[in-house]
């Protein structure tokens, strides 16, 4: 395989003209993949959303890549350390090629950060990512340092999310460059060769790649957004692979001899906000309908009883058929932070309504229950699931759900009083969660930006807030382990699962399934089957 | 559901000393089909009204309903005692039940949001083509921009702005529908208006009024009831294409479209039941609908009379 | 005539700009959209700025007043989330729509005129009953059910159909991007359009037979028959053209509707077209493709309006072609 791929180098410098097809390994074969949701731009520093960084990840490189666990492993940068306080210096890995042929340097590096705050118009820019970098140092064409304004550690994670774009080519160079494929070069392991948004990205293989070469030659990624149209592209043959199979297939594929069906664990927990505020809670009535005086949701053996009402491991094996694990924390068990000592809520319905009785509820509340319809798995049916097991202790539970726009805003203005969210700690720590969502709501820190329940308790905060500036993981993760458990002894948020996510693939092919959700189509390989 | 209807239309009103409801009756029960569809009719809106007390379960109370139980095939024991005699949905539904109260909720919004759109279609569409001038530019161009929404968009904005709910889902659907009426009555009207019992009825120098509802709209009104009978069933169909598109009712109430729509994910797995039933349930009170009112369409059509 | 039309058109652009105004409130009302687009791990102050950067601090007026001076232009503005023009965005997906539109709207007009004339003609004979059965199935059963139906016989049981997508396109008149001039496009086109066009296919049927059975017991019909024209001719001239009024009028409103409708119809076999966008673009809040695509279609009913007066005058003498005079 190495030396053919030599070969194919000489010969493709001797004769240009030739197609590299031709001396290229048998194992070259076409992939097509259906995803679930689609690409709006192809400039890698566009818009920070999830399907634009799964195509990003095929064809630009970045400084610290995220192994298939998201634990950090080495990309462009070969090694990373902090030599002071407040300094960060990256090596970065020689000889590696844009695919128009020129190197990439620490100068490509430094223009990738700088684009990062000066794309115009992004609704979704990645400046969280960069804006802690002061100064940027670049020491040879090889070495380049990073100067904060206090401690950060977090630096090797954030850099894990920037795409290396070429400075010669990207300088000048508009989304809608990129979005045309004239500015698309990256170092990456594929090149885009067609770009019809809402319909397909074409991909070809690098075959300069410095690092391992992926399975397939060509890739067509198909955008088909409704599952059960995903799954029949399947089952008809029409394609080779497709992310999120339907909870409602899984036993069918289970079954198949021509299909194979993947899960991993994902870094995504889903979970349910109460409204913490002193206040009449939006949607918590009395049985007979009148409103309450105050909110029993700030009253935490309500809050107690209601996540002991939940039967989680039922919800898993049946709303999920299996593709889920109750949590009673932020994150899996493979990422830093992880508390092992926090083991998700028994399900205990006595238990519950003795603690209502406790709070002065006996014969509990009415309450209507929010979630976002289509955005996380099987979400309105977790849902429904939920009011039907509250509603067995007391608490009258109507459901209301909405799609993510209107729903996001709504819960943002904390006009719910309880209601279902997920998280997906994509650098891969659970400080990502804990400043976001239990973090007290401040502007000026940055902290609690997400925290729709406005739950507040300052030792949590004190607890975060120091880690974010320890440097020493062991310390950093001691705190972040304590905050977790703080916060959950309080239910600031009430965990329900990790969910798994999915790849159903034919039979001669296999996925290497990955923590955070990405399908990148390096990690497909050819199989007998 | 007697239709209220136009007395009798001016070319063959004299028909001896039969009242018009008789001589409507009567020609109605001649075709053995439309008596069929009429009878399936009356029992689907019987199951509706009653759902409550023939129901083995409320499928609406989430406390009756288990999650364990979901997905069960039909002709299971329900652990309650009793059976799923259609099998139960994700969430543990009984689907006889749920069947039962769909039906209440999709004849309600398809009943109820296409009378309304109809009264103000018409209403909107016969001033139009009778005043004409400042009036019928002003209308119609409410109209035309009403026709230039998409439909499925207004109902997505609409429910989007206002929340889901029953009462929400009909305001959208007749919001949709009414300006397609006005249209299609304009046409007709504009058409009617130059005939000579038009011409005949001003010479008498009638009321506007009466000329608009005793001589105009009875003529208008068999175009009208082919769309209308088409309507109710686009109305059920369209609530549930907002089901499926994740707008519409709340999941916890579902009517036929949802239940559905619902069911669409489990076809391809095999558990055909939680959309199959709802589906044939969908399908039998459109059929009938639509029997009863193609036979009621020709015997209402002034110039169909024998 | 002409007075006729620019009278048309002026008021066009007073709907326009009634729309455009109703959208951009509506879409306001929804939420905003940066709630839905900004990465969560975002702090309040990047948000802030990502709300600064598309314009969203402004006053809802302002904002549209904005919109208004670019519209005023021709920019229509630029999508938030793919950073191009949003006009541009839709001309570049209209084609597929338009295609699949036509088709559909080709294949109720053929099969469903002359099977509503038929069912109209034989109101009692066997094929009549089974035409109108079948056309009640045709408008009972909800498109997405009957889209997923057809994927799951023609091409998960039967394979003969590929299940989603649009085949290889060509250039037509080496402008517009096209999929049925080739074998495969035709096979990826076949499932969507026939789907599309059972709604339409009902409605033509039930319309064609309303209106032939009519028109048959009209005296003109009587007097031609009288008179001992031929069946072929009092049907093919006097019939057809008495009930092709409103039909045509159908048509033309169902044209709109037909593309309208294909938003479920893209999503269910994954049609690349303007309708999916659209869906996206509610989903995503994404308000500047909204607008455009709603000014487009707005834009593209009025003139299909016009057309359907303008031939309702052509098709009976006795309807006034004019607005201006009551």
């Amino acid at each position: 395989m190495r030396v053919s791929a030599r070969l194919c180098r000489f010969a493709a410098a001797i004769a240009i003209a030739s197609s590299v097809a031709i001396c290229t390994p048998s194992l070259a074969q076409e992939l097509k993949i259906a995803v679930a949701a689609d690409v709006t731009s192809m400039d890698p520093h566009f818009f920070n959303l999830f399907p634009n960084n799964n195509m990003a990840e095929h064809i630009f490189d970045k400084l610290v890549q995220m192994n298939a666990d998201s634990q950090m492993i080495p990309g462009l940068a070969l090694s990373w350390k902090p030599i002071d306080d407040k300094t960060w210096e990256f090596k970065l890995r020689k000889g590696v090629k844009f695919t128009d042929g020129s190197e990439l340097t620490a100068e490509d590096v430094a223009f990738s950060i700088d684009r990062v705050a000066q794309i115009p118009n992004s609704p979704g820019p990645f400046v969280a990512y960069t804006k802690a970098i002061v100064a940027k140092e670049i020491v040879d064409p090889y070495t380049i340092r990073f100067k904060t304004a206090a401690p950060h550690p977090l630096m090797p994670n954030d850099l894990s999310t920037i795409y290396i774009v070429s400075k010669k080519i990207a300088t000048g160079a508009t989304t809608e460059d990129f979005n045309s494929l004239k500015a698309t070069i990256g170092s990456g392991r594929y090149k885009a060769v067609k770009y019809a948004n809402g319909d397909r990205v074409e991909l070809v293989r690098n075959d300069n790649y410095w690092g391992e070469k992926p399975g397939y030659e060509k890739v067509t990624f198909r955008i088909i957004k409704d599952g059960a149209s995903r799954m029949a592209a399947l089952l008809s043959g029409d394609v080779d692979a497709i992310e999120q199979p339907p909870t409602p297939d899984l036993a069918r594929l289970k079954k198949d001899p021509k299909f194979t069906l993947t899960s991993k664990i994902s870094h995504r927990v889903i979970y349910f906000n109460f409204d913490h505020l002193s206040r009449v809670s939006p949607f918590v009535f009395a049985k007979d309908g009148k409103p309450l005086d105050k909110n029993p949701l700030q009253d935490v053996r309500v809050r107690r009883a209601i996540s002991k009402a939940i039967n989680r491991p039922a919800i898993a094996e049946r709303v999920m058929e299996g593709q889920a694990i109750p949590s009673g924390q932020l994150v899996s068990e493979k990422l830093f932070g992880y508390n092992p000592a926090l083991k998700a809520e028994v399900y205990d319905p006595e238990g519950a309504k003795k603690l209502l009785a406790e709070a002065g509820y006996p014969n509990g509340f009415n309450m209507t229950v929010h979630g976002p319809a289509g955005r996380y798995v099987n979400d309105e049916k977790i849902v429904q699931a939920v009011a039907q097991m509250l509603a067995r202790v007391g608490i009258t539970a109507k459901v209301e759900t909405a799609p993510m726009g209107p729903y996001s805003s709504r819960a943002a203005k904390q006009e719910f009083s309880f209601h279902m969210v997920g998280w997906g700690a994509s650098t891969g720590e659970a400080s990502s969660p804990l400043r976001s969502l239990l973090a007290t709501f401040n502007r000026d820190k940055g902290l609690g930006a997400v925290n729709w329940g406005r739950y507040s308790n300052t030792k949590v905060d004190y607890l975060i807030e120091q880690a974010l500036q320890q440097v020493n993981d062991e310390n950093r993760a001691i705190m972040l382990q304590r905050a977790t458990e703080l916060s959950m002894q309080d239910l600031g948020i009430m965990p329900i699962h990790f969910q798994f996510t999915m790849w159903a693939t034919k039979k001669n092919v296999q996925y290497t399934p990955r923590t955070d959700e990405y399908t990148l189509a390096f990690q497909f390989k050819p199989v007998k089957g | 559901m007697s239709t209220v209807l136009p007395t009798a239309p001016i070319e063959t009103a004299e028909r001896g000393a039969e009242s018009p409801f008789h001589r409507i009756a009567t020609d109605f029960l001649a075709n053995p089909i439309a008596v069929f569809g009429l009878g399936m009719l009356i029992l689907i809106v019987l199951a509706a009204i009653f759902a409550p007390l023939i129901s083995p379960q409320n499928p609406y109370d989430l406390a009756q309903l288990d999650v364990m139980e979901g997905r069960l095939p039909p002709g299971s024991a329900s652990p309650s005692g009793g059976t799923f005699w259609l099998g139960t949905d994700d969430q543990g539904r009984d689907m006889l039940s749920a069947i039962f109260y769909g039906l209440r909720i999709s004849l309600a919004v398809g009943t109820a949001s296409t009378v309304l759109a109809l009264l103000i279609g018409l209403s909107a569409g016969l001033t139009a083509a009778y005043f004409g001038g400042k009036l019928e530019t002003i209308i119609m161009r409410i109209v035309d921009i009403q026709l230039s929404f998409p439909a499925i968009l207004i109902a997505l904005i609409l429910i989007a702005v206002l929340g889901q709910g029953t009462g929400k889902v009909i305001a959208a659907l007749v919001t949709i529908q009414w300006a397609y009426y006005a249209r299609t009555v304009r046409s007709a009207a504009l058409v009617e208006r130059r005939k000579e019992y038009m011409e005949a009825a001003r010479c008498l120098a009638l009321s506007p009024l009466r000329i608009v509802f005793r001589h105009l709209l009875p003529n208008c009104l068999p175009p009208m009831i082919v769309v209308a009978t088409v309507q109710v069933a686009a109305a059920i169909a369209l609530e549930a294409t907002l089901s499926f598109l994740g707008l519409g009712l709340p999941i916890t109430e579902p009517s036929l479209g949802l239940l559905i729509a619902n069911g669409y994910q489990y076809l391809l797995s095999g558990k055909y039941w939680i959309s199959f039933f709802p589906g044939v349930a969908l399908l039998l009170t459109i059929v009938s609908i639509n029997l009863v009112a193609d036979q009621l369409r020709d015997v209402l059509n002034p110039r169909l009379q024998k | 005539m002409l007075v006729f039309i620019i009278r048309r058109s002026m008021q066009s652009v007073v709907v326009l700009l009634i729309m455009s105004l109703l959208v951009f409130i509506g879409v306001y009302a929804i939420g905003n959209p940066i709630d839905i687009l900004i990465n969560p791990q975002a702090d309040q102050i990047d948000r802030e700025n990502a709300i600064a950067a598309l314009g969203l601090d402004k006053p809802l007026w302002e904002q549209y007043l904005v919109f208004l001076k670019g519209a005023l232009t021709g920019d229509l503005g630029r999508s938030f989330v793919h950073a191009t023009s949003a006009l541009g965005l839709i001309l570049e997906r209209m084609p597929a729509t338009m295609e699949l539109a036509i088709a559909a709207m080709v294949i109720s007009v053929v099969l469903g005129i002359p099977l509503g004339l038929w069912a109209g003609l034989r109101p009692n004979g066997i094929a009549g009953r089974t035409i109108m059965a079948g056309s009640i199935l045709g408008f009972s059963l909800p498109t997405f059910w009957v889209g997923l139906m057809l994927i799951m016989v023609f091409s998960v049981m039967l394979g003969w159909l590929p299940s989603n997508g649009r085949g290889p396109t060509t250039l037509l008149f080496g402008l517009i991007p096209v999929s049925f001039l080739s074998w495969e496009g035709l096979r990826h086109l076949l499932m969507p359009a026939t789907n599309l066009a059972l709604f339409k296919l009902a409605l033509l049927i039930r319309l064609t037979r309303a209106g032939t059975r009519e028109s048959l017991l009209q005296d003109y019909v009587k007097f031609a028959r009288a008179k001992g024209l031929s069946n072929r001719r009092v049907i093919g001239v006097h019939v057809l053209r008495n009930i092709l009024i409103p039909i045509v009028t159908v048509i033309g409103l169902e044209f709109g509707s037909v593309i309208a409708f294909a938003i479920v119809t893209e999503s269910v076999f994954a049609w690349p077209g303007m309708g999916k966008l659209l869906i996206d673009s509610i989903n995503l809040l994404d308000r500047p493709v909204i607008v455009s695509y709603l000014l487009v279609i707005v834009t593209l009913f009025i003139f299909i309006n016009l057309i359907v007066d303008v031939l309702y005058s052509a098709l009976d003498p006795r309807v006034r072609l004019t607005d201006s005079k009551g």
